[in-house]
């Protein structure tokens, strides 16, 4: 019993990082419908902002500034954010009229030249972040297990990120009008809506998103110019079964998949990285829309 | 009489054929020595090997003098990417138009065992580095295929046997899923046997997986003395550093790592990897000529070699050095001196490359350094003990190699 809590608990550890990734996947699917392939490579950035940001700023430029692990979450998903706005108003801009698979290479494309970038300077093996905060460094005694504090202030942290992103799209002016300008462009902008920029701004934020992921995995994981492409294709996975599109799908079957995924390892421990695409097979086959998605 | 007369003329013929070579007729088939690096320059195994490969030979021609017989040696390399296929195309390239005469590097087993059969076709010598299957010199051995710096006999080995006789008996494995993670747990897990240790456990976890915790957490509840991690590279790295976040070295189990290098330990940082043991043919700073090299070649590349790095350089040299004891670059004559010769440099002691292509040398088993015992970036490693060849390496009635027995 005592392992499988334990196997629960790191379950949802992983699975708070698929749901904050798959949410800023599904926000913008839903709210602009691009796949947007590049998310892990943003999620790498946000992990490298972290890392020079805190230990390599002065070597490279000469700035005498160190970011820390908690100014680290605002700036990386700031810039990573900025580069979003980049991406979508130079780019992807571009291909709103084509067909969803324009997008999707395109961000790929980005996505390998990222990659690329950064495996070129820092070596594959990953590279420790040595930010962590003093404060979170100790164990906490849970009875059945010690779990890292930092672990369990990433789940808290991102449970509430990914609970306030849901509330303010699904219940404030603020997410109606998003919604609205999704639903009908033409008629939210005749109301005098700027929708292009609410559009540029809602694809910031699902980079910023990832960004924000970024740093909350740099402690735990190595951070690795791999580490987004590693990722991605389970995230992918979960928002299918979630239902493209579906915030609150994301979140859920974020959190469920990596709970299963956690069983797994108990249970059978190869099936661990197939488990979700198992799923997956299974819900596009009887619920094609996805757990909590609309049929269109 | 008739006899003796006989014995007269035979070691007149071989005088003869040995000062052929001294004469003004040594030369190279094609005017000049070409050595080729192939290695992976762009993925996983890129810090261990991969471009500090390419320096590493460069500076052995260079402190060669830059050429062999009178003639220029020069160096080409090429990045296989890991695929078997397009490291074998290349090798082809090689050998077919651009003359290559020896190939070396070759960290990934299944580049190396198709560079290596393709090597035999052409009659070209291979001396790899990186790889660690022991198939190499066993049921895929060739005449021209040499083993240089370790395989999956020589690393566990040493840091099983060791671990056991130090207390370590019971041991519980996570394992890399794929073929080299299983050879190296069956290994592994023979010689902890054969010491009368005991194997309580195992767990399979796919190749690159992020996130280890699951399976520690399963090593730990197994109550087993000793962790052991047959995988290598990120996952070795991610398994340990997500060890010591669940404390569980603290607690009093340890971790032993079954393929560990240098690089990974800088990369993880003493922090979290103190304490580990594992095999390595080469420390950077165990030695006043090691160390003396290893700081030229950080110079250059920005890091102290690996045992691969290490490796590649004293192949290149021994390599250089039989072609210019026998005056020319045919495979079997400089082949077959390469096996006559006694290896020693900053990397090898009395090394010597076997029938079966194996060069036999010893191993040491070292412990990673507390950060307070540390004296600088790259001060890593503690020697624990030597491991003497014929311990490290399959003995050669063993062998299952054609060209044995």
């Amino acid at each position: 019993m005592q392992v499988i809590m334990a196997q629960a608990l790191l379950g949802l550890n992983v699975g708070v990082f698929y749901a904050m990734l798959s949410l800023g996947l599904a926000v913008i699917f839903g709210l602009l419908n691009i796949i947007n392939f590049a998310h892990g490579a943003m999620y790498m950035l946000g992990a490298f902002i972290a890392l020079i940001g805190y230990s390599l700023l002065e070597q490279w430029f000469g700035i005498s500034l160190q970011i820390g692990f908690w100014a680290s979450l605002l700036v990386a998903p700031v810039i990573v954010g900025i580069l979003g706005v980049l991406i979508e108003r130079l780019m992807l801009k571009r291909l709103y009229e084509l067909d969803h698979i324009y997008g999707l290479l395109l961000t790929f494309g980005i996505t390998l030249i990222l990659q690329g970038l950064f495996a070129n300077y820092f070596n594959v093996s990953g590279t420790p972040y040595p930010g962590q905060p003093e404060a979170l460094s100790g164990v906490v005694n849970l009875g059945f297990m010690y779990f890292p504090t930092y672990r369990l202030f990433a789940i808290v942290f991102s449970l509430v990120v990914c609970f306030a992103t849901w509330w303010a799209i699904e219940h404030t002016k603020l997410g109606s009008r998003l919604r609205a300008g999704v639903e009908n462009p033409d008629l939210t902008q005749a109301f005098g809506l700027n929708v292009p920029l609410m559009v540029t701004l809602t694809f910031a934020f699902g980079a910023g998103l990832a960004g924000l992921a970024g740093v909350l995995a740099a402690p735990i994981y190595s951070v690795s110019p791999l580490m987004g492409a590693d990722l991605i294709i389970v995230v992918f996975a979960v928002v299918v079964i979630g239902g493209m599109g579906s915030i609150m799908g994301a979140i859920l079957s974020g959190l469920a998949l990596g709970l299963v995924e956690g069983l797994t390892k108990v249970f059978y421990p190869p099936a661990a990285s197939t488990v979700i695409f198992f799923l997956m097979v299974l819900v596009l086959l009887f619920r094609p829309a996805g757990l909590f998605g609309k049929e269109k | 009489m008739f006899k003796l007369w006989k014995q007269g003329l035979a070691s007149a013929i071989a005088i003869t054929t040995l000062a052929m070579p001294l004469t003004a007729t040594a030369e190279l088939t094609d005017g000049k020595l070409k050595i080729g690096v192939l290695s992976d320059m762009s993925g996983v195994y890129k810090a261990l090997e991969g471009p500090g490969a390419v320096i590493a030979a460069e500076m052995a021609v260079e402190d060669f003098g830059g050429s062999v017989l009178d003639q220029p040696v020069e160096i080409i390399s090429a990045d296989h990417q890991n695929k078997p296929d397009i490291g074998a195309s290349t090798a082809r390239e090689w050998i077919d138009a651009k003359e290559v005469d020896m190939i070396t590097a070759l960290d990934n087993s299944s580049v190396a065992l198709s560079v290596q059969g393709l090597a035999n076709d052409k009659k070209i010598i291979t001396m790899n580095t990186g790889a660690g299957t022991t198939a190499l010199t066993e049921e895929q051995c060739t005449p021209y295929g040499i083993h240089y710096v370790y395989d999956t006999h020589a690393l566990p080995v040493g840091t099983a046997t060791a671990m056991v006789k130090n207390g370590g008996e019971s041991w519980f494995f996570i394992t890399a899923d794929y073929a080299f993670g299983h050879s190296l747990r069956d290994n592994t897990g023979a010689v902890v046997e054969s010491l009368g240790g005991e194997v309580v456990g195992n767990v399979n976890a796919p190749l690159s997986t992020n996130d280890f915790s699951s399976y520690l957490l399963q090593a730990q509840s197994s109550g087993a003395d000793v962790i052991g991690l047959a995988n290598a590279g990120q996952d070795t790295v991610n398994a340990i550093k997500q060890a010591n976040q669940f404390r569980i070295v603290q607690s009093g189990q340890k971790l032993a790592g079954m393929l560990v290098f240098i690089t990974d330990v800088h990369s993880m940082g003493l922090d979290i990897a103190q304490g580990l043991q594992f095999t390595t043919a080469f420390v950077w700073n165990q030695n006043d000529e090691a160390r003396a090299w290893s700081e030229r070649f950080f110079e250059r590349h920005g890091a102290m070699p690996t045992m691969v790095h290490a490796g590649v350089y004293s192949a290149v040299t021994n390599y250089l050095k039989a072609v210019e004891e026998t005056g020319t670059d045919d495979s079997d004559t400089v082949r077959a001196k390469l096996g006559e010769m006694t290896l020693n440099d900053m990397f090898v002691k009395n090394g010597s490359i076997m029938a079966n292509g194996s060069m036999l040398h010893d191993m040491y088993l070292v412990e990673v350094k507390k950060p307070e015992e540390s004296e600088s970036e790259w001060d890593l490693l503690r020697v624990v003990s030597k491991i003497p060849a014929e311990q490290a390496y399959i003995p050669l009635s063993e062998s299952k190699c054609s060209l044995v027995n």
